[in-house]
C-alpha cells in the first residue's frame, strides 16, 4: 500500500496556492497510508551562501530553546528559526555540512529532516489531515511539494521512518512499493559517506540519488542508474530544487497516473488523488510506463 | 435519463440505488456525474440497465457486471470490469492495469489504450481494445477472445491456456508457450463480428492470431527433471 502524490506548478501564478491545491491530494491517499504522512516544499529559497534545514526532536521545548543563539554564537553569523511543533525550520548564514556537524554535537537528539536551499519537510505519524493541519499545509505557498501516506510494512511507525526522505540538498524522494536490496546497496553506499538514519528501504533509494548527484550525473541520469541497481518494486516521485521526476520500475505492479495541464504536473498513486485539482477533467491524463523517466523542470 | 451525483451522495449510495432496480423498473437509464475518481463505481449491477458514468473513475469500475451496460466517459483505473459475466462495459479514454481480470462474459470495450496485464487470467468475455496494450496482457487468458488494434507490448499471452488473441500491430514479443497461429476464416468471422459488436471499423485482415502451444500447461515426463 502507501500512497504518492506529487504537484509541480508550470504557472507562477499558482504558487501562492501551492497548499490548497496539494493538501486535498494527500488527505484523499489516506485509505492508502493513514499510519503517518509527509510532506516536502520547495518555497522561499535562501541566498547562495546561506542553508535551510528542516529539524525534527522528541523534545523541542529544550531543542529549539536558544537554539539561535547557539548557532549565531558558534558560526558568527545570523541564523533565522521558525519552530512549527516538533519540527523547526531554520536558516543559517553557513554551509550545510559544517552546520550539520554542529548540530549533531551540540543538539544530538534532534534530527536533520531535511536540508537545501528551497526544501522544507514535515512529517509525523498520525492521519494525513492531521498532518497537514499540524503543519499548516493548506496555506503554504511555493513551486512544487511532494508528499507520502504510509502504510508501515518495511520498518516501524516512526517519524523517522516517514517519508519523504532527504538525504542530500534539496533532493527527496517518496516511494510507493519495496526495494529487495537496499541492505546491500546501504552498505555500498556507507562506505561512500553517505549517512543514513533509518533501516528504511526508501532512504537507500534517496542515498542513491544523492551519490549519484554528488558524483556530477544529472537528475535523469541518476534515475537511470536507479532503474539498472535498486531492485524491486517501486514507483519513484522525485524532486529537486527545480526539478521533479517520475518513474516506476520494470514491472510496474505499483500504481501510479501522470495529469498535466497548461498550469500544472499531478502524479499519484490512484487518480482520485488529482480530481480535485482545477481542470483535472480536460487534462492529458497517462499512466506512466514501465522503465522509463518522466520529468519537468531543470532536470538535465 | 435518472441522474446521481456521485460526489453529492457517495459510491455506497449510488452502488444501493442502482442494485435495488430489477427489469422492470420504470427507470433503466442512468447518469452518474462527478465520478472523481472513486472506486468500485456500478459494481455487482444486476439488471439490464444503461448506465453512464460522466468523468474517469478509479479501480474496478463495473466490477462482477451481469446485464447492464455500462460507459464510462473518461479514463478507468485498475481492474476495470474485472469478473463480468455479462453485459458490456466500454470506455471512452484508456484503461489502467488488468482490465477484464479474470472475466467471465460480456464485452469490454475499451477505445483508447488499455496498460499492462490487460485481460488477465480472462475466462471467457471478450474484450476489445482500440488502441495498444501493455506487458503481460492476456497472462494466464482461459477462454475468450482478445483483439487489440494496436500493438502490444511484452510478454504477450504468457502462460495461455485456450483464449484467443487477435492483434493488429507489433507484439513486443509473446510470453512462455504463446505462438503465432493461422488465421482460418472462422476466426476472421468470429473477430468482424466482434469488432462491430464494438463498433470499432478494423479491417480484421490486418490482425493476426496468436494462441497457446499447449506444451506448457500438460505435464510433460520429459520436463520431470525441472520439478
Amino acid at each position: 500500500m502507501c500512497g504518492i502524490v506529487g504537484l509541480y506548478l508550470k504557472d507562477q501564478n499558482l504558487q501562492a496556492s501551492l497548499g490548497a491545491l496539494f493538501a486535498p491530494m494527500l488527505i484523499e491517499m489516506t485509505d492508502r497510508g493513514p499510519d503517518s504522512a509527509g510532506f516536502a516544499i520547495y518555497r522561499d529559497p535562501v541566498g547562495e551562501h546561506q542553508t535551510k534545514f528542516t529539524l525534527a526532536s522528541d523534545d523541542p521545548d529544550s531543542d529549539w530553546k536558544n537554539l539561535g543563539t547557539d548557532i549565531t554564537k558558534a558560526f558568527d553569523c545570523a541564523a533565522r528559526i521558525d519552530p512549527q511543533g516538533d519540527h523547526a525550520v531554520v536558516v543559517i548564514d553557513a554551509e550545510a555540512v559544517a552546520a550539520q556537524a554542529w548540530l549533531g554535537k551540540n543538539r544530538p537528539g534532534v534530527r536533520v529532516v531535511g536540508s537545501g536551499r528551497s526544501i522544507e519537510i514535515f512529517k509525523q505519524t498520525g492521519l494525513p489531515k492531521d498532518v497537514a493541519e499540524q503543519f499548516k499545509l493548506a496555506s503554504a505557498r511555493g513551486s512544487h511539494a511532494i508528499g507520502h501516506t504510509r502504510m508501515a510494512t518495511e520498518s516501524a511507525v516512526t517519524t523517522a521512518g516517514s517519508h519523504p526522505f532527504a538525504t542530500g540538498l534539496d533532493l527527496c524522494l517518496v516511494h510507493n512499493g519495496s526495494l529487495s536490496n537496499h541492505n546491500h546497496l546501504r552498505r555500498q553506499l556507507e562506505r561512500s559517506g553517505i549517512v543514513f538514519q533509518t533501516e528504511n528501504d526508501t532512504e537507500v533509494a534517496a542515498g542513491f540519488m544523492t551519490l549519484k548527484l554528488r558524483q556530477g550525473l544529472s537528475l535523469h541520469e541518476a534515475l537511470e542508474a536507479g532503474l539498472v541497481e535498486l531492485d524491486g518494486f517501486y514507483t519513484f516521485c522525485v524532486g529537486t530544487a527545480d526539478g521533479f521526476a517520475v518513474v516506476r520500475d520494470p514491472i510496474a505492479c505499483k500504481h501510479a497516473v501522470l495529469a498535466e495541464t497548461e498550469g500544472w504536473v499531478a502524479m499519484a498513486t490512484e487518480y482520485r488523488a488529482i480530481a480535485h485539482l482545477p481542470g483535472a477533467d480536460t487534462a492529458r491524463i497517462w499512466e506512466p510506463e514501465p522503465h522509463k523517466i518522466y520529468t519537468w523542470g531543470s532536470v538535465h | 435519463m435518472a441522474e446521481l451525483d456521485l460526489k453529492a451522495t457517495g459510491v455506497r449510495s449510488v452502488n444501493s440505488t442502482l442494485h435495488g432496480l430489477t427489469a422492470g423498473a420504470n427507470e433503466q437509464d442512468w447518469l452518474i456525474k462527478n465520478p472523481m475518481g472513486q472506486h468500485a463505481i456500478a459494481c455487482g449491477l444486476d439488471a439490464p440497465l444503461n448506465v453512464t458514468i460522466d468523468g474517469h473513475v478509479g479501480f474496478y469500475c463495473g466490477g462482477m457486471n451481469q446485464q447492464a451496460v455500462i460507459t464510462i466517459q473518461g479514463h478507468a483505473g485498475v481492474g476495470v470490469a474485472e469478473n463480468m459475466m455479462s453485459g458490456q462495459v466500454r470506455v471512452t479514454g484508456s484503461a489502467s492495469d488488468a482490465a477484464g481480470a479474470t472475466a467471465h462474459g460480456g464485452l469490454l470495450v475499451i477505445e483508447g489504450d488499455a496498460s499492462s496485464r490487460c485481460g488477465i487470467s480472462m475466462k471467457g468475455v471478450n474484450i476489445v481494445v482500440g488502441g495498444s496494450v501493455g506487458h503481460m496482457s492476456g497472462f494466464m487468458a482461459q477462454s475468450g477472445l482478445l483483439v487489440v488494434c494496436g500493438d502490444a507490448s511484452d510478454a504477450l499471452g504468457d502462460s495461455i491456456y485456450e483464449a484467443i488473441l487477435f492483434v493488429a500491430g507489433k507484439v513486443g514479443s509473446l510470453g512462455a508457450d504463446c505462438i503465432e497461429k493461422e488465421m482460418r476464416p472462422e476466426h476472421l468471422i468470429k473477430l468482424a463480428d466482434l469488432l462491430e459488436a464494438a463498433g470499432l471499423d478494423q479491417d480484421p485482415a490486418r490482425f493476426r492470431r496468436y494462441g497457446s502451444a499447449r506444451a506448457l500447461y500438460n505435464f510433460d515426463i520429459d520436463n520431470v527433471d525441472a520439478y
